[in-house]
């Protein structure tokens, strides 16, 4: 065999070689997504096939009854709508302020380094720590006792980091042109934020503030302490009443409850996950229609 | 309509004026002056420090952290930067920059934007604006029917017309060029050229641009920066025709540059 043809089979072993490995790869990458996308199909396909059947008008609409083994789950619904709402309220206008401040003011020196760290730390902080945290807070030290105020405060700390980074994402991706021609047209630096700046951001907050808001949404731990009543057999008249929730609802019916029809549980469970899921899909609508609509 | 027949009287003096971002320096102890409705060409290659010349004179080079300057600059014998706020300066000395930058907002936002910001908010003041502007702007009669439409919807040349037309809004007595025609094809330039030459009658003028043929074209008079020296400035005729400097003649024939 002359060199040349040797050269030319090595080069075509090292060829099939190369694609054996890329389709190996490719094979193993696509099982593991493919595991990811299993589990979730499980578990949500399971709490559709047992919960769906349980879930009615009546379900939704009335009061626990029979020691909750019975009856609805309205107050864990309302409960659950209105933390989410308290909780948007006091973390969007402080997490857009924060990343307001920290994209359009902030010089890069050492305190605004830390507090970036301080952010970024707050988002790797277990649940329950923030429970714990919002007990001390909140309801002892601000004397809020167990009340609507100190869980949507609560959750409304835990939500913040992930609302100040995608703010902060937001107001970054906004050109920094648009600032210049503001700025050259006589406007001061809130002015320009203001005008220039976060009507553009606007839709990157709403998504992210969403998806901050779906995750504390189905948390149990920050609310134990805070807020979640076992029974109530009223709604909340105010922010300083206790109030039930989805998740500590379903953690009392799993685990407190002996004797209830296990369909009663997982009724509660679909309601809690699909209230969690139509806020992320919301978060996914707007941000691809706004995606599409923008300009630059 | 009314047509305020203010027109510029301004008068602009740099004396020995250095600019440096950090520790580069980009300006080196420049002088000169600007006449009250007069067209200034600026001409130079990249990096030799016109925009940074030209964002001294509306104070836009402050939004850089690292700038510094030296030396003073003054507005009818008062100093730009000790005696004025930032913002009334802008608002004196509009600028239009390279690209056609419109905001994502309507035509008609776009013109508004200034004056709104200044609390204009009367209606019919604001419409007088809009149409004073885009027609000084050449711009009124391709958007008087769609002035609620996006500005995206414009052509580039359209769009760079629109942008001159928010700067005018803000009745600025001076308007600065950066390199207005750079991203334009040959028909959309002689447009803004038109447009600039017009302007001409009540507005002072400063053109930076990287064309030397648009500044013969349209100049009284240029000014020829080279690495942060302003080398030469004379009537345009003369700088194009006899320059005292042999820089400036390598320039200005294309030996350099
Ligand atoms: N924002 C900035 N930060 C740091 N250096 C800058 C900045 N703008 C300009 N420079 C520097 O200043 C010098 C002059 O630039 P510039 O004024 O933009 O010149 P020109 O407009 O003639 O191209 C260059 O060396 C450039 O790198
Ligand atoms: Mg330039």
């Amino acid at each position: 065999m002359d060199p040349a043809t040797r050269r030319v089979q090595a080069a075509d072993r090292q060829w099939r070689r190369a694609e054996l490995i890329q389709r190996v790869a490719f094979a193993l990458l696509f099982i593991a997504t493919l595991l990811v996308a299993l589990a979730s199909v499980l578990v949500m396909g399971l709490i559709l096939i047992r919960g769906a059947p349980w879930l009615s008008w009546e379900f939704l609409t009335t009061m626990p009854a029979r020691g909750m083994r019975a009856g609805g789950i309205f107050p864990a619904i309302v409960g659950t709508l209105e933390l989410i709402g308290l909780t948007v309220v006091f973390a969007l206008p402080m997490g857009v302020a924060a990343a307001i401040y920290l994209t359009e003011y902030a010089r890069d020196n050492w305190m605004n380094r830390f507090i970036r760290l301080a952010i970024v730390n707050l988002s790797g902080v277990p649940s329950v720590v923030y429970g714990l945290f919002g007990l001390g807070l909140f309801v002892i030290f601000c004397r809020f006792g167990t009340s609507l105020l100190a869980g949507a405060l609560t959750l409304a700390i835990m939500t913040l980091p992930v609302i100040i980074t995608a703010s902060e994402e937001a107001l970054r991706s906004v050109p920094q042109s648009f600032r210049e021609v503001s700025h050259s047209l006589g406007a001061s630096r809130w002015q320009t934020v203001r005008h220039a700046v976060l009507p553009f951001a606007v839709p990157g907050i709403m998504t992210g503030t969403i998806l901050g808001i779906s995750r504390a949404a189905g948390e149990t731990a920050p609310i134990l302490f805070t807020v979640a009543a076992f029974y109530v057999p009223r709604l909340p008249h105010s922010v300083f009443d206790q109030a039930m929730a989805l998740p500590y609802h379903l953690y009392v019916l799993s685990t407190q409850i002996p004797n209830i029809p296990q369909a009663h549980r997982y009724g509660t469970a679909l309601v809690l996950l699909l209230l969690v899921l139509s806020l992320n899909v919301l978060a996914v609508v707007l941000r691809a229609r706004f995606r599409r609509k923008r300009q630059w | 309509m009314v047509v305020t027949a203010r027109v510029a009287t301004a008068q602009i003096d740099v004396q020995d004026w250095s600019v440096w971002y950090g520790a580069v320096p980009a300006l080196r102890a420049v002088n000169l002056d600007i006449r009250p409705r007069e067209i200034l060409g600026i001409i130079g290659p990249a990096q030799s420090g016109k925009t940074s010349f030209l964002q001294s004179l509306n104070r836009m080079t402050e939004l850089v952290p690292a700038f510094r300057c030296a030396g003073r600059i003054t507005l009818d014998g008062k100093d730009l930067y000790r005696d004025f706020d930032s913002q009334d300066v802008r608002y004196r000395i509009g600028m239009v920059f390279a690209l056609p930058l419109p905001l994502p907002l309507s035509i008609r936002e776009n013109v508004t934007y200034g004056p709104r910001l200044r609390g204009e908010r009367t209606r019919t003041r604001l419409e007088e604006l809009t149409e004073r502007s885009l027609r000084a702007a050449s711009l009124w009669e391709e958007a008087k029917d769609r002035l609620d439409r996006p500005a995206m919807t414009l052509s580039g040349g359209q769009q760079q017309r629109l942008c001159i037309a928010r700067t005018l809004a803000m009745e600025p007595e001076i308007v600065l060029f950066d390199e207005p025609c750079s991203g334009l094809d040959p028909i959309s330039t002689a447009k803004v050229e038109d447009t600039m030459v017009q302007l001409k009658s009540r507005y002072t003028i400063v053109l930076v641009t990287n064309n030397t043929k648009q500044a013969a074209r349209v100049s009284d008079r240029v000014a020829f920066f080279l690495m942060g020296e302003l080398v030469e400035l004379d009537r345009t005729d003369v700088i194009f025709t006899a320059p005292r400097d042999p820089r400036t003649n390598d320039y200005v024939t294309g030996r350099v540059g």
